[in-house]
C-alpha cells in the first residue's frame, strides 16, 4: 500500500516532466514508426499493471497515469532499451505490483514451482494408479 | 403485502429443508422406507416455496415498491421493464435469493424424476441437498434479507449501475447460477453415494444429466462473459485472467474433468474415488467463485456489497460442506470398491489423462489467481496476470488437445499404440499440412499461437473422425455430441490463435475527411457529433469503412459520458466479416482539429465464441442422446417383461 502511494507521489513530481514532453514527443497514443518496436512495446505494455485502474494493463487503460507510462515505455523503447531492461526499471520505481509477469524471487518462487510440482504429484498419482490396475 | 408473504415462504422453505434434511438423516441411518417416502415430497414443496419468494421479490420489483429496502437502493420507477424484472438479482441480496431458489427447485426435480439409483442413496441426496439449501437460507434470513421494509420510504429508487443495463447481462447470474446450482446437485449425489457406500454406475447415470446441464450453462456463461467484456470494455480483449473470470473458469475446468470420468464410471465402471473427488471439487469451486465475487474481496462490479461479515458467512459455509465432504471421502473411501481394470493406452487411459492435465490446469488458475490475495494479506503487493497462466498453463493445454484428439479414436480397456497411430494418421497429416502453410504464408511468428493454429487443424480432423465408417443415421446422438463439442474447442481453439498471432493495431489522430488502413480495410472520419441518451451524453463519430473496391459501411463508435457518477466510457463500433471484425474506437481531440481513433483488425476472433456455442451445443445434442437411450432402453425392458409374461401365460 505504502509503495504505491509512494508510486503515485512519484508520479505526481514527475508529471511537471512529461508535461513539458507533450505535443510531438507524446507515445501515449501514437505508434512509434518502426513496427517490429512497435509491437516490441505493445507486447510489455499489455503485461503492466495500470496502477491507478481495477485490473487493467496500462495498454487498456484511458487513464491518464496509463498514458503517460505508455509514453515512456514507447520512448524508453525507441531509445533502444530492451523490454526487459524497461520493466526492471519500472519494478524498480514502482515495485513488482505494477507487472502482470511476476519476477522469480523468494516471494514468487512457490508460484513458478506450483505448476511443476502440481504435474509431477499428478502424473504420480496416476501412475500409481495404473500400475496397482496392471497388477 | 407481497414482501410479507415472499418473507413467509422464505421461511417455510428454510423449515422444510430443515425437516427434510431430518427426514433424509434418520430414514438413512434406520434403513426406514416410509420416512425415505416422505423426503421426496417435501423436497418438491421446499423447491416450491423458494420459487414463490423469488416470484414475490420479482413482483415487489415489477410494481416498483419503494417501502421495501432492496427496491429502493437497485431500482428506479422509470427504469425499463426488463431491468425492473432483471434488477431483482443484480443485486447481493436477490442474487443469493436466486441462487436458493434455483437450489430449491433442482432438489425438487430430482425427488420427482429420479429413479434410476437405489432409493437410499436418493435419500440421502435429498438430505445433502436440504444441508446445502438450509445454510443459504440461513445466510439470507439473518444476514441478508431481500424483503426488509424501509420505515419512511423515499418517493423514488437510486436506479441500477448502468455497467449493468444491458439486456446480455440481466440474464448472465441465472445462466451461472443454474451451472454453480448444477454442480451442487452432483456433490450431493457424490455425497449421498459416499454415505450409502453405494459409488457406481447407477449413481453415475443419475448424476450425468446434471453435471452436462451444470457445464453447458457454465460454458454459456463464460462464452457470453468473453464477448461482453470484448465489446463493451472497448479495448478488444477477450480475456484477461481476471479474478472475476478464473471464478468462472474454475467450476468449468472442474466440470469438464467431472463429466469425462462420469462417463467412465457410468459405462466401464472405473474411476469410482476419482469420479466422487471431482464432484466434490467441482462444488468447492463454484462455492469459491460465489466468495470470490460476492465477498468484496475484489472491487468490481460484481461486488455488490462491501460487507465483512457477508464474506465470512460464505467462507463459513463453505468450510463447512467441502471440510465435511472431504472428511466423509476419507473415512469411506476404503470402502468403495475399486472400479473395473484398464490399461494405459486405451479409452480410459486417456480420460484420466485428461482429468489430470485439466486438475493441473485448475489448480494453476486457483493458486495464480489467490496468490496476490495470500502475498497482500503477508504484506507483499504483487501481480499475476496473463503472462504468467499463458506460460504455465499454455504448454499443458496443448498437450491436453493432443490428447483430446486421440482420446475417443482409442478403444476402451486396451488398445496399442500403433493402431491408435494409425488411426491418428489423417489428424497428423492436418496438423503437418497446417504448420508449413502458415510458415509458407505467414513465416515464422509467436511460438504457442503457431502450435495453437497447427494443433486446431488437427483435432478439427480427429473430432470428427470418430463418425468415420459408421453408419450416420445409426450413430447415436450422444457420440455426435462429442464430435461437435471436440470440433468446437479447435474452432474455439483457432479463433484464439489467430487473433492472438495476426490482430493488427493502428492508433492515429485524423481531421474530418482523412483515412487511415487497418488490415484489408480503409476508414475514413467523415465526421463527429453529439448524441443524447437517457442518463448519457456522448459524441459519435461517423466512420465510412471500406474493404477493396467494396461497398461502403458505415461505423459509429461512440465516447459516452455518463454524469452521475462522472465518468467516460468508450462505445466500441464493430464491422463483422466472414474471416474476423473490425473493431472502431473513438478517443479525445487532440486540440488542434485532430481526434484519436484506434482501430483493429482482429481475424477470425468470432471463432471463439463460435466455437463455445458449438462446445455448448455439442453437451445439450449429449443430454439428449443419453436420455433417448435410456427411454428407449427402459421401453424395452417393459416390452421385454411383457413377452415374458405373455409366453409364460401360454406355456401355462
Amino acid at each position: 500500500m505504502i509503495r504505491r502511494l509512494l508510486a503515485l507521489v512519484m508520479l505526481a513530481l514527475a508529471a511537471p516532466t512529461l508535461a513539458q514532453s507533450r505535443a510531438p514527443a507524446d507515445y501515449a497514443n501514437v505508434q512509434l514508426p518502426d513496427p517490429a518496436k512497435e509491437a516490441e512495446a505493445t507486447a510489455l505494455m499489455a503485461t503492466l499493471r495500470c496502477l491507478v485502474c481495477q485490473g487493467q494493463a496500462i495498454v487498456d487503460s484511458d487513464a491518464d497515469m496509463a498514458g503517460d507510462m505508455r509514453s515512456l515505455v514507447r520512448q524508453r523503447i525507441a531509445a533502444g532499451e530492451s523490454a526487459d531492461e524497461v520493466r526492471a526499471w519500472l519494478i524498480d520505481r514502482y515495485g513488482d505490483y505494477v507487472t502482470y509477469d511476476p519476477p522469480v524471487s523468494a516471494a514468487t518462487l512457490p508460484l513458478w514451482l506450483a505448476p511443476l510440482l502440481l504435474l509431477t504429484f499428478g502424473l504420480w498419482l496416476a501412475r500409481a494408479s495404473f500400475r496397482r490396475r496392471n497388477k | 403485502m407481497i414482501a410479507e408473504a415472499g418473507l413467509v415462504a422464505l421461511w417455510l422453505a428454510a423449515a422444510l429443508a430443515a425437516m427434510q434434511l431430518m427426514l433424509a438423516a434418520l430414514a438413512v441411518s434406520r434403513n426406514d422406507d416410509t420416512l425415505a417416502r416422505a423426503a421426496r415430497p417435501v423436497a418438491v414443496v421446499q423447491g416450491g416455496l423458494a420459487l414463490l419468494a423469488m416470484a414475490a421479490l420479482i413482483r415487489v420489483f415489477l410494481q416498483s415498491d419503494m417501502s421495501v429496502a432492496l427496491v429502493v437502493a437497485n431500482s428506479h420507477s422509470a427504469k425499463p421493464w426488463l431491468y425492473k424484472f432483471a434488477g431483482a438479482w443484480g443485486n447481493h441480496e436477490g442474487s443469493m435469493l436466486l441462487w436458493v431458489t434455483i437450489l430449491g427447485v433442482a432438489g425438487g426435480a430430482v425427488a420427482l424424476l429420479e429413479r434410476r439409483v437405489a432409493e437410499r442413496t436418493l435419500t440421502a441426496t435429498l438430505g445433502t441437498q436440504a444441508a446445502i439449501a438450509l445454510g443459504f437460507y440461513a445466510f439470507l434470513l439473518f444476514s441478508s434479507n431481500p424483503f426488509a421494509r424501509l420505515p419512511n420510504p423515499p418517493s423514488d429508487g437510486q436506479g441500477l449501475n448502468p455497467l449493468l443495463q444491458d439486456p446480455g447481462l440481466a440474464f448472465h447470474p441465472p445462466t451461472l447460477y443454474a451451472g454453480y446450482v448444477g454442480l451442487s446437485v452432483a456433490f450431493s449425489f457424490a455425497v449421498g453415494a459416499l454415505i450409502t457406500r453405494d459409488v457406481g454406475p447407477a449413481f453415475a447415470r443419475a448424476m450425468r444429466p446434471w453435471v452436462l446441464t451444470a457445464w453447458v450453462f457454465l460454458t454459456i456463461g463464460i462464452t457470453a462473459g468473453s464477448y461482453w467484456a470484448y465489446y463493451e470494455l472497448g479495448w478488444g480483449g477477450w480475456w484477461f485472467w481476471d479474478p472475476v473470470e478464473n471464478a468462472s473458469l474454475m467450476p468449468w475446468l472442474a466440470a469438464t474433468a467431472l463429466l469425462h470420468s462420469v462417463s467412465v464410471l457410468a459405462t466401464r465402471d472405473g474411476l469410482r474415488a476419482w469420479t466422487v473427488m471431482l464432484a466434490v471439487v467441482a462444488f468447492s469451486m463454484s462455492m469459491l467463485g460465489t466468495f470470490l465475487v460476492r465477498s468484496g474481496i475484489l472491487t468490481s462490479v460484481h461486488a455488490f456489497a462491501v460487507d465483512p461479515e457477508r464474506g465470512t458467512f460464505i467462507l463459513i459455509l463453505l468450510s463447512l460442506y467441502i471440510g465435511g465432504a472431504l472428511a466423509l471421502f476419507a473415512t469411506r473411501i476404503g470402502v468403495v470398491r475399486a472400479g473395473n481394470t484398464f490399461e494405459l493406452v486405451s479409452r480410459e487411459g486417456s480420460l484420466v489423462a485428461n482429468n489430470l492435465l485439466l486438475s493441473v490446469i485448475l489448480g494453476i488458475v486457483l493458486i495464480g489467481t489467490f496468490y496476490p490475495i495470500l502475498a497482500a494479506a503477508m504484506g507483499t503487493q504483487l501481480s499475476v496476470g496473463p503472462p504468467f497462466f499463458e506460460k504455465a498453463a499454455g504448454p499443458i493445454a496443448l498437450v491436453l488437445v493432443v490428447v483430446m484428439a486421440a482420446g475417443p479414436l482409442l478403444r476402451w480397456r486396451r488398445d496399442t499404440l500403433g493402431a491408435l497411430v494409425r488411426r491418428l494418421t489423417w489428424p497428423i497429416v492436418a496438423t503437418g499440412i497446417a504448420a508449413v502453410a502458415l510458415v509458407v504464408a505467414a513465416g515464422w511468428f509467436n511460438m504457442l499461437p503457431m502450435l495453437g493454429l497447427a494443433l486446431a487443424a488437427g483435432l478439427a480432423v480427429a473430432s470428427v473422425a470418430p463418425l468415420a465408417g459408421r453408419n450416420l443415421l445409426r450413430t447415436p446422438l450422444f457420440v455426435y455430441g462429442m464430435v461437435v463439442a471436440h470440433l468446437g474447442i479447435a474452432v474455439s481453439l483457432a479463433g484464439m490463435a489467430a487473433s492472438t498471432a495476426f490482430t493488427r493495431e493502428v492508433l492515429v489522430a485524423k481531421a474530418i475527411g482523412e483515412s487511415a488502413t487497418v488490415g484489408p480495410y480503409r476508414v475514413t472520419l467523415r465526421g463527429i457529433r453529439p448524441v443524447i441518451g437517457d442518463n448519457w451524453s456522448a459524441l459519435e463519430a461517423r466512420l465510412d469503412v471500406q474493404r477493396g473496391d467494396g461497398s461502403t459501411r458505415l461505423l459509429a463508435p461512440q465516447s459516452r459520458f455518463f454524469s452521475n457518477p462522472p465518468t467516460t466510457t468508450s462505445e466500441s463500433a464493430i464491422l463483422t466479416a466472414f474471416d474476423g471484425q473490425l473493431y472502431t474506437v473513438l478517443g479525445q481531440p487532440d486540440g488542434t482539429g485532430r481526434w484519436q481513433l484506434r482501430f483493429w483488425w482482429k481475424p477470425w476472433v468470432t471463432l471463439i465464441w463460435f466455437g463455445g456455442l458449438l462446445i455448448a451445443g455439442g453437451g445439450a445434442l449429449s443430454i439428449l442422446g443419453h436420455w433417448l437411450r435410456d427411454r428407449r432402453q427402459k421401453k424395452r425392458a417393459i416390452e421385454a417383461a411383457e413377452a415374458a409374461a405373455h409366453r409364460e401365460a401360454w406355456a401355462a
